[in-house]
This record gives C-alpha cells, sequence and structure tokens, in this order.
C-alpha cells in the first residue's frame, strides 16, 4: 500500500508522465534552471513561462537508508528510500525506492535508472541499479 | 549588570512529563505557567504576551493542543502581542518572535509555551482522532508515496551519508542516547529514569538504518513555559535572568529532500557572526535530539568540531557528560526526558546557568550555554548567557 499524491494542475505532470515512460520535471523556459517541487514560478528567475522538460531519468544514489520498521501493518520491510541526484537537472533530488535489488547492495554513488510503478492514476517514479553487482 | 537594550528568559516552568496522561493538556500548560510565574516573581496581571509553536493543531491535536489565543482567554491575559505559528524556524522561533516583541517595546513579559500530548492522543483516538487522508499534499507528496512517511526515515538518509563519508559509527552515534539516558536517571522530571547501556543500543531493532529504536525521542505528555522578558523590564523580577546573548534560526529549502546539507549548518555559522563569543566559552549545550543525529550533527554545525568529525569528537562520551568539556543534554534531552519537543533544551540551559540542576548540576560556575531546536529543513540556536 502507498499513500499516492493528489494531483493538481501544477504537479499532473510529474506524477503522470510514467504513463509514456517520460520522467518530466519542471524547467524554466527563460533561464533554463528546474524548479522542483513543481511551482508556477522559477525560483531562480521567477519567470512565470516554464514547461516540463523530459530528462533521461538516469541519476545517482546521494544517501539512502534501509527502513526496517512498518509504519502500518501492511507494510513490506525492509525497503529502501533512497535520494536520487538526477544526471541531468541539476540542484533536483528525488525521495524514491530503490528496488530490483536485495536491500545491501544499494551503496551510496551507485548509477540507478527510473522505472514507473501504475498505482491508480499515478506513475510513481521508483529507481533500479544500472550496474548489477 | 543587565541591559535595557537586550532580552532574557526570567522564568521558566514545566509540568509533570508523562505518557497517557488523564490531566487536560491545557491544564498541563497552567502548571508550567505557574510553575514559570512563581520562578520569574511575576503575576498574570503583568504577563502581557504569549508566543507558541506550532499553536493549535487541530488535525493533530496530540501534537500541538493548546493554541496561543486559547492561552490568551483561558487565563485572562491582557496581550498586547500573541503569536503561534508553525512556519518558523522550528519550535524555539517562538522565543525568537518573542523577543522581537519586547526589544520592539510590544510587550514586557511574553510566555513562551510548548504544550504536547502525544502519547495521550495515541492512547485514546476516538478523543484525539487523526486524519487518514486518501491522498497526500504539499511536502509529504514527495515522501508518502514512497512510504517514506517517518522523519526518522528521512533523518537517517542524512545519518547515512555520515556513516559512509566520515565513518561515523553505531558505537559514537550511541553516545548521544547513552548520554541523554545517563542524565535523564539524574532528572526527577525525565521520563525514563534507567540508564541504557551500550549492549542494550547495539542490540535494539533498527527503525531506519542506522537510526535504531535508542536514536528515537518518546512520545510524552507534558508542558514547557519560558518567559522572555525585556531587559527594561528587569526590575519587576524576582529570579537570576539569563541573557538572550544571541540567535540564529534559518531555512533555506523547506525539505527533506532538496536541500544539501541540513538547516543546522547555516544557523551555527549565523550564530557566531552575531556575537563576540567563541564556541570555547560555551559551558554546556542543549541540543535538539528528536533523533540522536541532530545532536550529533549541532555539534558541527555550532563549529565544537569540523563537519564530519563529531563521531570522534563523542566518542566514548566523557567529552559529553555532566563533567566533561562540554555537557550535553543533561536533563536526559528529548531520549531522555520525553519528547518536549524543542523547549526542553532552553528550559535545562536555565536550569544549568542558574546552578538549578540538583544531582545533574554540571560544576565551575557555567555561564553561557547554547540550546537549540529542529536541525533538519528548520532550525534555530539560542546562545544564552548569565551576566
Amino acid at each position: 500500500m502507498r499513500l499516492l499524491p493528489r494531483l493538481d494542475p501544477i504537479n499532473r505532470e510529474f506524477w503522470t508522465a510514467g504513463a509514456r515512460g517520460e520522467l518530466r520535471i519542471l524547467q524554466c523556459l527563460d533561464c533554463e534552471g528546474f524548479v522542483h517541487p513543481p511551482r508556477p514560478v522559477c525560483r531562480h528567475c521567477l519567470s512565470e513561462r516554464l514547461a516540463t522538460k523530459v530528462v533521461s531519468g538516469q541519476g545517482v544514489i546521494d544517501t539512502y537508508t534501509i527502513n526496517h520498521q512498518p509504519w502500518h501493518p501492511a507494510m513490506a520491510v525492509p525497503f529502501v528510500v533512497a535520494r536520487v541526484a538526477l544526471n541531468d537537472a541539476p540542484e533536483v533530488y528525488l525521495t524514491t525506492n530503490i528496488v530490483g535489488c536485495a536491500v545491501e547492495e544499494v551503496e551510496i554513488g551507485d548509477r540507478v535508472r527510473v522505472i514507473f510503478e501504475q498505482r491508480e492514476d499515478v506513475y510513481l517514479p521508483l529507481f533500479e541499479k544500472m550496474d548489477r553487482t | 549588570m543587565t541591559d535595557r537594550q537586550d532580552a532574557y528568559i526570567t522564568g521558566i516552568g514545566q509540568s509533570v512529563i508523562g505518557r497517557k496522561l488523564e490531566r487536560h493538556p491545557l491544564l498541563l500548560t497552567v502548571d508550567a505557567v505557574k510553575e514559570a510565574l512563581a520562578d520569574a516573581g511575576l503575576s498574570m496581571n503583568q504577563i502581557d504576551g504569549v508566543s507558541t509553536y506550532p499553536g493549535r493543531m487541530p488535525q493533530m491535536l496530540g501534537f500541538s493542543p493548546v493554541g496561543a489565543d486559547e492561552l490568551v482567554d483561558a487565563l485572562g491575559i491582557q496581550a498586547r502581542w500573541y503569536a503561534g505559528g508553525g512556519e518558523i524556524s522550528s519550535q524555539l522561533g517562538a522565543v525568537v518572535a518573542a523577543v522581537g516583541a519586547v526589544l520592539s517595546g510590544q510587550a514586557r513579559h511574553i510566555i513562551c509555551f510548548r504544550t504536547v500530548y502525544e502519547a495521550a492522543a495515541m492512547a485514546r483516538p476516538q478523543e484525539y482522532p487523526v486524519p487518514h487522508p486518501d491522498r497526500a499534499d504539499g511536502m509529504m507528496q514527495w515522501m508518502a508515496p514512497f512510504n517514506a512517511l517517518s522523519a526518522a526515515v528521512w533523518v537517517a538518509q542524512y545519518a547515512m551519508r555520515h556513516v559512509k563519508r566520515y565513518g561515523l559509527t553505531r558505537e559514537q552515534l550511541a553516545q548521544i542516547a547513552l548520554t541523554g539516558r545517563a542524565h535523564a536517571a539524574l532528572n526527577p522530571r525525565a521520563l525514563v529514569q534507567e540508564p541504557l547501556t551500550m549492549e542494550e543500543y547495539l542490540s535494539s531493532r533498527m527503525i531506519a538504518e542506522p537510526l535504531c529504536l535508542y536514536d528515537c525521542d518518546r512520545h510524552s505528555d507534558a508542558s514547557t513555559v519560558l518567559i522572555v522578558s525585556a531587559g527594561a523590564a528587569l526590575d519587576e523580577v524576582s529570579c537570576q535572568p539569563v541573557r538572550i546573548a544571541a540567535m540564529a534560526g534559518s531555512v533555506d529549502r523547506h525539505s527533506w529532500d532538496q536541500a544539501d546539507w541540513m538547516a543546522s549548518y547555516a544557523t551555527g555559522r549565523d550564530l557566531w557572526a552575531r556575537t563576540d563569543y567563541k564556541p570555547a566559552d560555551v559551558d554546556t549545550v542543549q541540543l535538539y535530539d528528536g533523533f540522536s543525529f541532530l545532536a550529533l550533527t549541532w555539534l558541527e554545525a555550532l563549529g565544537f568540531c569540523e563537519r564530519g568529525e563529531a563521531g570522534h569528537f563523542i566518542e566514548g562520551g566523557r567529552r559529553i557528560c555532566l563533567n566533561g568539556e562540554l555537557p550535553l543534554n543533561t536533563f536526559g534531552g528529548q531520549i531522555g526526558a520525553g519528547r518536549l519537543h524543542g523547549f526542553g533544551f532552553a528550559h535545562e540551559a536555565v536550569v544549568q546557568l542558574r546552578g538549578q540542576g540538583g544531582k545533574r548540576q554540571i560544576g565551575g560556575d557555567p555561564r553561557v550555554a547554547v540550546a537549540t531546536s529542529g536541525g533538519g529543513p528548520l532550525a534555530t540556536a539560542l546562545l544564552l548567557a548569565r551576566d
């Protein structure tokens, strides 16, 4: 069970672009800075001309934890929560899960790529390791 | 010697600290207010301001059951100024706001309070229901879908970086909890009275690596009050006042995942930029330990050691024990005394600077202390001095 985000006009593209296999991050059309979390104004230059940009979906694990505590009775543990730095969106981090490997295989600096998990109308960007050990 | 241009903490008060208390949270607040008034030698009609964090939260009454406006009305306070809100640089931000009010002449004596009722609320959900939203909004939308549901998970990721980058060990991190629990055993009001051993710590269950159960504070029911007074009004109090020598609070990214470093680091730097005191002048530190790692990073943020060095700094625990060079969390911290949520640190700093710590009193005529709250995306630091 996952508590899903409530979609609105500002965050909808981020949470649904995975339907097309795309990771989209909001970007300023004037200064090209990225704006995440998405908002209707650029945090770098105050421009209101913003559009989501498809990024590669590749990144690096900045840090992580192995969660052992079941925060509700139905939660399967352990699992990895990680903060991923996106390769082509400077200063943007995504909190996510690292899937597709044992929890003890995860390390800071690991190269990862996005995969999407559909839940209702939301496509959650999860990540898997690019280099299997 | 006092200065009319400064603000002071005069009275301090605290209710019983318990779990699943029946006593109403407003009455716990009144208990703490009465103790603080008696301590300062003030009467209720001399109070003209109230400040709290985060204000009454109808959706999370256990987290914050009493608001500033309710207290004003309930106690018949003729308030010239009051404030309560969560959008401030963490819990002790309520004290920072009060200092601004007394220094600008808007009030003379302000009751600052933090009341928590989290243990009782969890035990009595029919009285204190928690919302179960069908979807996540705001900041939680970036965490909850990935089952990063607790601050333990968010803090753990910063802690893991210290483990991997700087070699922080579990034995080093344990010293925050072991020290807090040892000091709590000397504090009659502390929630937990039994010391913790390294063996118990190392064998406890993991919550989110590298944080184990004993790295987390314990929900409690309690109220803590600090009275902030104008220097110009000190002739009205009969206690030993403690001067607020410097304050800092900062937020860069109000986010648990977009900031490179936690807000404590900028806050510590700012604190020393606003005073002639140096870290070497500090006699004791009371550092927020909602999670042990936050207290550890406050030591780095405040310049007691270099970034990444706090694990070595507290290794073995001797440096931060009661007779060490920098006694830490002498009341037990939130890990030992209970989750008072920020205000307990400033309360204890005043206790120590006045020499009123009883069995937990540090030696050496302490004159300067640091108290902090928060440390993640939000952080506040107070430098307190007895003149």
